[in-house]
């Protein structure tokens, strides 16, 4: 058990790499031999995947002891240990403590995503080494690399909500720094700016979630959260149960690009394509998709949430895949693939169908990294050409580009056997057949997107590959096959994109579909199974008799689906000539203008979210929210502020006047006054001359005497 | 010629305190005033010892005290002109309105 016990060296291994670009990446960078850096970056990367590889496989066996009990190491107690100062009161009125442990945890479903995250991650660490070669910054994009593996990592293997969230948080920074990585480039820092600001939406939910799950289960542990949630102690539909999965479900919008919060993913493809290729197609923006899996003991308690996370993800599917069917840069067809993509996933989850959705995205992974690297090598190959419209002919020129490239597309359109059909079919037979057919209307839209996913996917490579040259002289002169290093990663990738699907092969067509029982003791539970089987005893074996003939049906329909998506598009653009048509456009004008403005959803947002334009005279959205305060601030608050002043200078000159008229007038000189008044006359005959007063006193007598004496 | 009488005694002791009384309201200078200050309680002393005559000795015993009072007074007096003199340089009684106010 030793790769186990030292299951924390695996995010480690990246960290340290990162931290030595930080600290000596400048000096390492050799304008000439990139060994230093390639060595270290890549060489953590390659150690970090043997390390998952021991890892996965001692859990197997410790599984097999322990009765697929996950795997648990705990570091050290990272918030709040026994201080006593982190406690409060669950919902319940229980005392609890709010702790989050440095710990990890390795069950079937973070083995999947650390497999497949470490191997996809350490192809295109070698890819990048060819493709960023003649570019400047090569430390610092290494750098970024690995920090983004040892955040992703994280974020995998938290045993909690926080220590998922600090991933979470540092896979966000992450590619922020990655899609900015040309930050010479306006347009770049923009995106980057955008894909942060966006993604802060839906980190809010995820605290929001988190915190709520903290106060209702006392523990944001996820094993004890889990347990706590299969007890049985909470009824299905608890309504702060939906809230919480509602807020961690708006987290997983943002990171994982579905409605409403998708805008940020087709601009991040303003970044080098390896990043587009390891971060917003096969790992970063899946994270949405663990989280959900993580956390489906909560999900199977709401049924609301599954629905909304089910609706969102179809929507979500169909409206992206609408939007790639008439873009022209080869990136952005890629990007919008993916967010319909993504929205498979979560209509899958949404189903209640975990293994499903967490199938596709490990089959997603391997073909969307493919196809993303493919087109950087098209890229490359181009001069940084990146418009298909200027493209064609290519397959004779880069034939392992284009050979491998149409591999990916074979098995995203849903080619059998390729990976794509397996689990996207698994998907789509869900859909039909969950909830005894409840959800149908979802399955019309993901079969209606498997279809358009077949025809912009052909059109891709279509456009890119056949056809007519439609490159500028110059550009042709330059073509050229990628080096080893680049097209090594590529040939990998496709040999996983044709056998992945191999490990989901459903039951029905004599497969044994070991994914689904690898993941079993995640997603079912004793408890859950009793229950389903107290509520349709009889049901559920009747199902199946039915169905199973319809699983077939189905499954020629979504091959024909991509059969014709196929036909269609070669029919199309297979001719394609420098002053080609879009059928679409030739069809109908406004809703070809429409899709390739997105159905102009950044303008709405620029109106209504942002306000950055006004309606009319109003300003809307956060823009808008800023002015009304600042309005507000300016003469509610400020007036508020000024008429508590104004007041006082009233007060002190009422008192000013009071004290100078009526305590100094009135009563101390009022009494002075009348005290001088009164004495005038007295003061009259008080001359001072000591003569005056003989003489007063002489007739005085003189007086007296004449009246007593004479008289 | 008439035997010198009561009468004559008390005539002249009249003259004398109007002299007195004249001179204490119309001279300017203390000193003055102080002297017919005196000249007044002469009078009285003449009126005394002239009653004195008919009446027994008091009349004569008390002018012996109004004389002894006018020498305090006197002392009394001119000290009071010396200090004020030393204050004011003058002994003119016109400038000398201080219990005015």
């Amino acid at each position: 058990m030793f790769f186990l016990e030292h299951i924390w060296l695996i995010p480690l291994f990246p960290a340290l790499g990162a931290a030595g670009m930080f600290f000596f990446g400048r000096k390492l960078d050799d304008a000439h031999d990139k060994k230093w850096v390639n060595g270290i970056c890549v060489g953590v990367v390659v150690l970090a995947f043997l390390w998952t590889c021991g890892s996965v496989y001692q859990y197997t066996q410790y599984a097999a002891v322990e009765h697929g009990k996950p795997f648990e190491k705990v570091m050290y107690t990272w918030l709040g240990s026994n201080t006593g100062l982190t406690t409060y009161h669950t919902a319940s009125g229980a005392p609890a403590e709010f702790k989050a442990e440095a710990g990890f945890l390795l069950d079937p479903l973070s083995s999947i995503w650390l497999l497949f995250v470490t191997g996809v991650g350490m192809l295109i660490h070698i890819y990048s080494t060819g493709y960023m070669k003649h570019d400047g910054g090569y430390y610092r994009f290494f750098g970024y690399l690995n920090l983004f593996m040892f955040s992703m990592l994280t974020l995998i293997l938290g045993n909690n909500l926080a220590m998922m969230f600090v991933g979470w948080e540092g896979v966000g920074l992450c590619s922020y720094l990655l899609i900015g990585f040309y930050f010479h480039k306006k347009s770049a820092s923009t995106a980057a700016n955008k894909a942060f600001i966006t993604n802060r939406v839906g980190d809010a939910g995820v605290l929001v979630g988190m915190f709520t799950i903290a106060w209702y289960f006392g523990s944001i542990n996820f094993m004890k959260v889990t347990e706590i949630a299969r007890s049985g102690i909470f009824h299905t539909g608890d309504y702060w149960i939906t809230f919480a999965t509602i807020a961690l479900f708006i987290g997983a919008c943002g990171k994982s690009a579905q409605l409403p919060l998708y805008v940020w993913l087709p601009d991040a493809m303003e970044g080098p394509t390896p990043v587009s290729a390891l971060i917003h197609a096969a790992t970063m923006v899946t994270a949405g998709v663990y989280m959900v899996a993580r956390t489906n003991a909560l999900y199977t308690l709401a049924p609301t949430s599954m629905k909304v996370v089910a609706i969102v993800g179809a929507l979500t599917a169909i409206f992206a895949a609408s939007i790639g069917l008439v873009q022209n840069d080869i990136k952005r067809v890629l990007a919008y693939s993916t967010v319909s993509q993504l929205g498979y996933m979560f209509l899958a989850l949404g189903l209640g169908a975990f293994t499903a959705g967490v199938f596709h995205v490990f089959t997603h992974a391997f073909f969307k990294a493919l196809l993303f690297l493919g087109s950087g090598s098209v890229i490359h190959a181009m001069s940084g050409e990146q418009d298909m419209r200027f493209m064609g002919a290519l397959r004779k020129k880069i034939p392992v580009t284009f050979r491998t490239m149409f591999i990916g597309t074979l098995a995203i359109a849903g080619i059998p056997p390729l990976a794509g059909f397996f689990s996207k079919d698994e998907i789509l037979w869900q859909a039909w057949s969950s909830h005894d057919g409840a959800f149908r209307a979802l399955w019309m839209i993901g079969f209606a997107t498997a279809l358009m996913t077949s025809f912009y996917m052909f059109r891709l490579i279509t456009l890119t590959f056949f056809g007519e040259s439609r490159m500028t002289h110059d550009v042709e002169h330059h073509v050229h096959e990628s080096p080893k290093s680049m097209t090594g990663p590529l040939v990998i990738l496709a040999i996983c994109a044709v056998f992945a699907g191999f490990l989901g092969i459903p039951k029905s067509l004599g497969g044994t579909n070991i994914f689904e029982k690898f993941l079993e003791p995640v997603f079912t539970t004793e408890h859950a199974v009793a229950a389903e089987a107290a509520v349709a005893p009889e049901k559920a074996p009747a199902k199946e008799e039915k169905t199973d003939y319809t699983e077939y049906e189905l499954m020629l329909a979504s091959i024909g689906a991509a059969g014709l998506g196929w036909m269609m598009a070669n029919r199309s653009y297979g001719k394609a000539a420098k002053d080609f048509k879009e059928p679409l456009r030739e069809f109908s004008q406004p809703v070809y203008n429409t899709l390739l403005n997105k159905y102009y959803v950044d303008e709405a947002y620029d109106y209504t979210v942002l306000g950055r334009k006004k309606i009319g005279p109003v300003r809307l959205g956060a823009l808008g929210a800023g002015e009304g305060l600042w309005k507000f601030d300016a003469t509610v608050i400020d007036g508020g502020v000024n008429g508590a002043g104004w007041m006082t200078k009233f007060a002190g000159t009422l008192s000013n006047w009071w004290d100078k008229w009526i305590i100094d007038g009135v009563l101390v000189n009022g009494p002075a006054m009348v005290a001088r008044v009164t004495s005038y006359p007295v003061r009259l005959v008080q001359w001072g001359l000591v003569q005056w007063y003989a003489l007063v006193m002489v007739f005085g007598v003189v007086g007296f005497v004449w009246y007593y004496v004479v008289r | 010629m008439a035997e010198i009488g009561t009468m004559h005694y008390l005539v002249v002791a009249a003259m004398l305190f109007i002299l007195g009384v004249v001179g204490v309201v119309t001279r300017r200078n203390v000193v003055v005033i102080l002297m017919s200050i005196e000249l007044i309680l002469n009078a009285v002393n003449l009126n005394l010892i002239a009653f004195s005559r008919l009446h027994g000795l008091h009349g004569q015993i008390f002018s012996i005290f109004v004389i002894v009072d006018a020498a305090a007074e006197a002392a009394v007096g001119l000290g009071i002109v010396i200090a004020f003199f030393r204050n004011k340089e003058t002994v003119n009684v016109d400038e000398v309105d201080l219990l005015k106010w």
